[in-house]
């Protein structure tokens, strides 16, 4: 269970999501999606493969048009902005991809910086390295700055592609599948991890798992997706203590492996 | 939001035919694109150096080798005709013609289908199934300036200038062939070659240069950016990249000699 008492605020919502609809040909993956994240809170989006977890992430963060319903990001209708203003929504949104989605070609340091001096034209070197020393740092990977994507583990990718997004500074962060593929230690780190950037920056997030301990550890709210709409919403013990069979299979089945 | 990859959610005609006018209607999106963002600031000076370097550095010993034999070879098969009419000493101006209206664009322009058009597809195409190019878009930065634009600008710039180094070269080769049998001065050699040059000659290789070049890059990204289906869609990507591009390059040799043969 989240132990740490995170500074949420209720009254100011960050992200609102009203009526979404999403599909791809005859898939319906999202149908009437509602859902609601306060300022500094960690939302968990739980739900077995293939539901529309990571459509729901790429829809807010303008990577997927929804084809019906109300996406406000931080004030702002996503489906309805401009090219410019979705990028300076995004510089406010940090996306932490399933398989980290490091730059191969570039370091450590390099993948760090990249955004950062694409969206800050006249920064400084000396403050772009201060920049990447400092969220290396804070993903506990400072040795790594000269390494090559190819040269770390799946913790240590996670980590940085996290980190990657930290340098922006973002007010919401997006993870998809943050412990997919990693042993319960690294998990275990990632959730910490997690937490640590929600505390430190205090940022709000979205994070899609189908990883009970991920969402139990990080989740404020817990959000339910079954048959492309959430089924329940509130705390973990809210979103488990039912009779729902499918919502209790999918708990034991999580606690048998 | 990428408008580039639409697709419709029922058949209009029959699947396959409606795929081709989409892919059509896609394609133009695609350059439409590219024309809007190239004149678009800020220009991203050091990834296109970058590119520039990557495709015509790393080119250059193919093509000195290729341009070197088709030379030699070219000479060493037309000597015996020409030798018939006992007329080897026109061997210099019908190499350099050979060589520069057709042979140098048209080789330099094939071996960078191969290398450069596979490996901007690879790449583009590895980028896009792992998720590279939406982690740039998601960080605000415009991929497609950054990835495209620059390679199809790169590419357009450095093959006209293969293709010149490839012309140079290829008559170096028929220069040793005629040198061994003839026992012809470089200067002599030269001085024959050029006669019968114009700069309508050199003006149209650019030409083509310019056309294929751009061509190659854009098939290229295109292909590279629309890859899916994982690991099997960079290789699709990389093998099509080649494939399409060569087909238009001989499209457009046919197209650009024929409006050059009307100046002529």
């Amino acid at each position: 269970m989240k132990t740490a008492k995170p500074n949420i605020n209720y009254d100011e919502i960050v992200i609102d999501i009203k009526g979404l609809y999403k599909s791809f040909g005859s898939n319906h993956v999202l149908q009437g999606v509602d859902l609601q994240v306060h300022q500094g809170e960690n939302v968990v989006v739980l739900g077995r493969s293939g539901t529309g977890k990571s459509v729901l992430i790429k829809i807010i963060s303008g990577l997927l048009y929804p084809d019906q319903g109300k996406v406000n990001v931080l004030g702002q209708e996503v489906p309805d902005l401009d090219e410019y203003a979705l990028r300076d929504l995004r510089r406010q949104i940090g996306f932490s991809f399933q398989n980290s989605a490091l730059y191969d070609s570039m370091t450590v340091g390099e993948n760090l910086a990249f955004p950062l001096k694409r969206n800050t034209r006249h920064l400084s070197s000396s403050k772009l390295r201060k920049s990447v020393e400092a969220v290396l740092e804070a993903v506990g990977l400072s040795q790594t700055l000269h390494q090559l994507p190819s040269e770390l583990s799946g913790g240590q990718r996670k980590r940085i592609g996290i980190a990657r997004t930290l340098i922006m500074q973002p007010k919401i962060m997006l993870y998809d599948e943050p412990t997919a593929g990693l042993d319960p230690i690294t998990s275990t780190d990632i959730n910490n991890l997690i937490n640590e950037v929600q505390q430190r920056y205090s940022t709000s997030a979205i994070i899609i798992t189908h990883d009970l301990t991920c969402a139990k550890t990080t989740g404020d709210k817990i959000a339910m997706l079954l048959n492309g709409n959430f089924v329940k919403q509130g705390s973990f013990q809210d979103v488990f203590n039912t009779e729902d069979p499918v919502i209790h299979s999918f708990y034991d089945y999580n606690f048998i492996q | 939001m990428d408008s580039t990859n639409w697709q419709p959610e029922k058949p209009v005609i029959s699947k396959k035919i409606d795929q081709f006018f989409i892919t059509i209607y896609q394609v133009f999106l695609f350059i439409r694109k590219f024309f809007r963002e190239v004149f678009r600031m800020p220009f991203e000076r050091g990834e296109f150096i970058r590119q520039c370097y990557q495709i015509g550095y790393r080119s250059l010993a193919l093509i000195t080798l290729t341009g070197f034999i088709t030379g030699l070879v070219f000479t060493k098969q037309s000597r015996p005709s020409l030798a018939e009419f006992g007329a080897t000493s026109w061997l210099p101006s019908l190499v350099s013609i050979a060589i520069i209206r057709a042979l140098a664009p048209l080789v330099t322009a094939l071996i960078c289908a191969g290398k450069v058009g596979s490996s901007i597809g690879a790449e583009l195409g590895s980028m896009r199934v792992t998720e590279q190019i939406d982690a740039m878009e998601v960080s605000a930065i415009n991929p497609f300036k950054f990835l495209v634009v620059t390679r199809v600008l790169a590419t357009t710039v450095v093959v006209p200038m293969l293709m010149a180094y490839t012309g140079f070269i290829g008559m170096l080769g028929s220069f040793l062939d005629v040198h061994l049998n003839e026992a012809t001065s470089i200067q002599t050699f030269f001085q024959a070659a050029f006669e019968k040059i114009s700069f309508l000659d050199f003006g149209a290789s650019m030409l083509k240069a310019i056309v294929y070049g751009f061509t190659i890059a854009m098939v290229g990204c295109y292909q590279g950016w629309n890859a899916n289906q994982g690991t099997q869609g960079v290789g699709k990507a990389a093998n099509v990249a080649v494939v399409v591009s060569m087909f238009f390059i001989f499209i457009e040799e046919i197209i650009i000699v024929q409006v050059i043969n009307f100046f002529r």
